[in-house]
C-alpha cells in the first residue's frame, strides 16, 4: 500500500492526516469537556448534551446572520460575540433543566440517562420546529477562510489552527476554574462528599446547578466551533453523544487530563486509520478498540483510585 | 414477598387477561393491516420482556438490545433472502444465485458466513445462539470485572453504534442501509398474502406466550430472588457466597435470546430488516417501553409496547410534529413521576379499588387481597 508514494509523499501525508486527527481531536476534547465536568463530576448521564452543542450552533448561525443584516462592517469579528452567545445560552437551558430536572434524580443516575434522551427528543424536534429540517452553514468570515503552507506538500486550514487554539484556551481555563479557583475546590468538594460539603457551610444546590450550566456552556462553546468545520441539522447532536461517552469513560470519569489524553489517542487512531481504509471502518475499529480496552480497564486510563 | 409457587393466581388472571386481548379481542376486531401492525409491535415486546428480567429485576440497563434483535432479524432475513435469490428468480444478474445486493457490490460469490443460512434448522440455532453467545461473552466481559451501572449502559450502547456503522458500512455484505428486503417465502409458504399474515400473528403470539412462561418461570425460582437481591444489594449477595457475575450473565443473556428470537418474528411478519432497528435510537426506544409498562412487571412490558408503539403511529399519522414531543415528555414523565409506570399505577389505583369492590359484595370473609400486579415490586428500584 507505500509502493506509490516516495518518502516525501509519506511524510507529508502523514503529517496531513495528523494535522487532520488534531482538528478531530480539538473538537472531542470539546465535546467530552462539558461531560466531563457533568457526567464526570457530577455523575449525571446527560444524553442531551449533543442537543446543547447544537444549540450552540444554532446560536452562531443566528449571530452571523444578525450580523450580515445588520452589522456588516464587524463581520470579520461575529465569531467571538457568537461563542460568548452561544455559552449563555447553553447554560442558563443547562440551568434550567438542572433545576426542572436533573435535581430530582441524582441518586438515580441511570433515570438520568432516560430523562435527558428524553430531553433531547423535545429540543431535537424544537430545533426542527423553529428552523426547520434542513442542515444549516455558517458564512466564514474571509479571514478564516483558505489555508496556511507549511512545507510545500503540506498545508494547513486556517480554521482547523483557529479550532485549535479555541481549544487550548477553553481547556486552559477549564482546568483553571476546577482546580485553582475558590469555586472549583467547592465542586470537587460537593462531588467528593455531599453531605460534608453541605455541612461546612457549602450551598450544594448551587453548586450542582452552576456545575451543569458551565458543563452545558462549553457545549454550547463546543457547538458554536463546530459550525466553522461542518454544517448543522436538529439531529446532529445524535451522532455526536456515543463519542463523547466514550471518550470521556475512556480517559476516567473524574479525571480532565485523562479526557484529553483519551481524545488525543481516539482522535489520532482514527484518522491515521482513515488514510488506509474507509472511514465507517475506521470508525468501527477504533470503537471496538476502546471498548476492548475498557472492558480489560473498566474504569479507564487515567482513574482516580478511590476507595468506595 | 409472594409465595415462590410458580403461577400464582394474580399471574393466572394476568395470562388469561393478556390471551383475551391477544387471541380474541384484537384479532376480532382489527382488520389484517392493523393486526400486522400489532405483530410488529410485539417483535418489540420480546425485547421489552427481556429487559424487565435484566433491568427491572437485575438493575442491569443494556442500551443494545437493538443489536440482539438485530441480529435475529438478520439471521432469519439471511434465510429468507437467500431462498429468494435462488438460481431461477435472479438469472438477470451477472451472478444468478446470489442476492441481489451483493450483484449490484460487485460480490461474485456468496460469502462464508451466509452458507449456514441456506439450512432452515441452522438458522434457528443461528438465531437462538449467535446473540446468545455475544451476550455471553459482552457480559462475561463486564461482569466478571464488576463493571456494571452507567459503565454498562454506555459500553453497549457504543456496541449497538458499532454493529449499525459496520452493517451500513458493508453494503456488499449485508445490504447496507436499506438492510436486506423483498423477502418472499419460508421453506417455500409465501409470507406475503394476508392470510400468512394471520398465521404469522397467531404464531408470534405462541412465541410470546412462551417467553412469558419462561420470564414468570425465571421470577418465581430462586433465580428471580437472587436477581432482586443483587440489584437491591449486590454486596450482601456476593457476601453470600453466591456469583453475583454469573447470574447477571444468565439475565444479560436470556434478554438476548428473547430480543433475538422478537427480531426474527419482526422479519417474518413485516418482511424485511435493516440498520434502523439495530442501532441506538431504536434500542433506547426499547427500554423506553419497558419502563412505560413498569420496569418489573413482565405483563406491563407487553401492554406498554403496545401503548406507546399505538400512541407512535397514531400521533404521527396525524401530527408528526408531534410524536417526538410526546416520546421525549413520556420519557420525562415516566422516570419523574411514575418509576413504575402502568404497572405501578394499576397496583397503586386500580388494584386497591377493585380489591375494594371484590371485599364489599364479599362482606364478611375475610379477604385482604393486597397481591400486587407488578411481581416483586416493592417501592421504586433502588439504582
Amino acid at each position: 500500500m507505500f509502493g506509490d508514494y516516495s518518502i516525501g509523499d509519506l511524510g507529508a501525508i502523514f503529517a496531513m492526516q495528523g494535522f487532520a486527527g488534531l482538528i478531530l481531536f480539538s473538537v472531542y476534547v470539546l465535546m467530552a469537556l462539558g461531560l466531563a465536568i457533568i457526567f464526570g463530576q457530577m455523575g449525571v448521564i446527560n444524553m442531551a448534551h449533543g442537543e446543547f452543542m447544537i444549540l450552540g450552533a444554532y446560536v452562531t448561525w443566528m449571530t452571523s446572520n444578525a450580523f450580515q443584516a445588520y452589522l456588516p462592517s464587524l463581520f470579520p469579528g461575529y465569531f467571538f460575540v457568537a461563542m460568548i452567545l452561544a455559552f449563555i445560552a447553553a447554560g442558563a437551558l443547562g440551568m434550567l433543566v438542572e433545576w426542572g430536572l436533573i435535581r430530582h434524580l441524582y441518586k438515580r443516575p441511570l433515570d438520568t440517562l432516560l430523562a435527558t434522551w428524553g430531553l433531547s427528543l423535545i429540543l431535537q424536534q424544537a430545533y426542527r420546529s423553529i428552523f426547520g429540517a434542513r442542515e444549516v452553514g455558517v458564512e466564514l468570515p474571509q479571514w478564516m477562510l483558505g489555508s496556511k503552507q507549511i512545507t510545500d506538500t503540506i498545508e494547513v486550514p486556517i480554521n482547523g489552527i483557529f479550532v485549535m487554539c479555541l481549544t487550548f484556551l477553553i481547556t486552559a481555563a477549564v482546568a483553571y476554574v476546577m482546580y485553582k479557583s475558590r469555586w472549583g475546590r467547592q465542586v470537587r468538594a460537593v462531588v467528593q462528599n455531599r453531605v460534608m460539603a453541605g455541612a461546612v457551610g457549602i450551598n450544594t444546590e448551587k453548586v450542582d446547578r452552576y456545575t451543569f450550566g458551565l458543563g452545558c456552556g462549553i457545549a454550547g462553546i463546543a457547538g458554536s466551533a463546530f459550525t466553522m468545520i461542518g454544517s448543522t441539522g436538529p439531529t446532529s447532536g445524535q451522532l455526536y453523544i456515543v463519542d463523547t461517552f466514550l471518550v470521556v469513560v475512556f480517559g476516567g470519569a473524574a479525571s480532565l487530563f485523562g479526557t484529553i489524553a483519551s481524545a488525543f489517542s481516539i482522535s489520532q487512531a482514527q484518522s491515521t486509520m482513515e488514510f488506509f481504509m474507509s472511514g465507517s471502518m475506521a470508525k468501527v475499529l477504533t470503537l471496538l478498540a476502546i471498548v476492548a480496552i475498557l472492558m480489560m480497564r473498566p474504569q479507564g486510563l487515567f482513574a482516580l483510585k478511590v476507595r468506595k | 414477598m409472594e409465595s415462590p409457587r410458580f403461577l400464582s393466581r394474580s399471574d393466572l388472571i394476568g395470562l388469561a387477561a393478556l390471551a383475551l386481548l391477544l387471541v380474541v379481542i384484537l384479532p376480532l376486531s382489527l382488520d389484517v393491516f392493523r393486526l400486522n401492525l400489532v405483530a410488529k409491535y410485539l417483535t418489540y415486546s420480546f425485547v421489552a420482556l427481556g429487559l424487565v428480567l435484566c433491568w427491572g429485576f437485575g438493575g442491569i440497563l443494556s442500551l443494545g438490545q437493538g443489536v440482539f434483535f438485530g441480529l435475529g432479524g438478520y439471521g432469519m432475513a439471511m434465510y429468507l433472502k437467500l431462498e429468494a435469490s435462488s438460481v431461477a428468480n435472479t438469472k438477470i444478474q451477472s451472478t444468478p444465485g446470489i442476492p441481489d445486493f451483493m450483484d449490484w457490490n460487485q460480490i461474485t460469490q456468496l460469502p462464508l458466513f451466509w452458507q449456514p443460512f441456506h439450512s432452515l434448522t441452522l438458522t434457528i440455532l443461528a438465531i437462538l445462539i449467535v446473540p446468545t453467545v455475544f451476550a455471553y461473552l459482552i457480559g462475561a466481559a463486564m461482569f466478571k470485572r464488576r463493571v456494571g451501572g452507567v459503565y454498562f449502559a454506555i459500553i453497549t450502547q457504543a456496541i449497538a453504534a458499532i454493529l449499525t456503522i459496520l452493517i451500513i458500512g458493508q453494503q456488499g455484505y449485508t445490504g447496507g442501509i436499506n438492510g436486506i428486503t423483498d423477502l418472499r417465502t419460508l421453506k417455500g409458504w409465501d409470507i406475503r398474502p394476508d392470510h400468512a399474515k394471520v398465521v404469522l400473528y397467531f404464531v408470534e403470539v405462541a412465541f410470546l406466550f412462551g417467553c412469558i412462561l419462561l420470564a414468570l418461570f425465571v421470577r418465581h425460582a430462586k433465580l428471580g430472588r437472587i436477581l432482586v437481591a443483587m440489584r437491591e444489594k449486590e454486596d450482601r449477595v456476593r457476601f453470600s457466597g453466591y456469583s453475583v457475575a454469573n447470574f447477571k450473565i444468565f439475565a444479560f443473556c436470556l434478554a438476548a435470546m428473547f430480543a433475538a428470537i422478537g427480531g426474527a418474528m419482526f422479519t417474518l411478519n413485516v418482511g424485511f430488516m435493516s440498520p434502523s432497528f439495530v442501532g441506538i435510537v431504536p434500542s433506547i426506544e426499547m427500554v423506553i417501553y419497558t419502563a412505560v409498562g413498569g420496569r418489573l412487571s413482565i405483563f406491563g412490558a407487553v401492554y406498554g409496547t403496545l401503548l406507546v408503539n399505538f400512541a407512535k403511529t397514531s400521533l404521527s399519522e396525524s401530527f408528526p410534529q408531534l410524536w417526538l414531543f410526546g416520546l421525549g415528555a413520556l420519557f420525562i414523565a415516566v422516570v419523574l413521576i411514575f418509576p413504575n409506570g402502568l404497572a405501578g399505577i394499576w397496583r397503586d389505583h386500580v388494584q386497591p379499588l377493585i380489591d375494594r369492590l371484590i371485599s364489599k359484595r364479599k362482606s364478611g370473609s375475610d379477604h385482604s387481597n393486597g397481591k400486587s400486579f407488578g411481581p416483586i415490586a416493592d417501592g421504586t428500584p433502588a439504582e
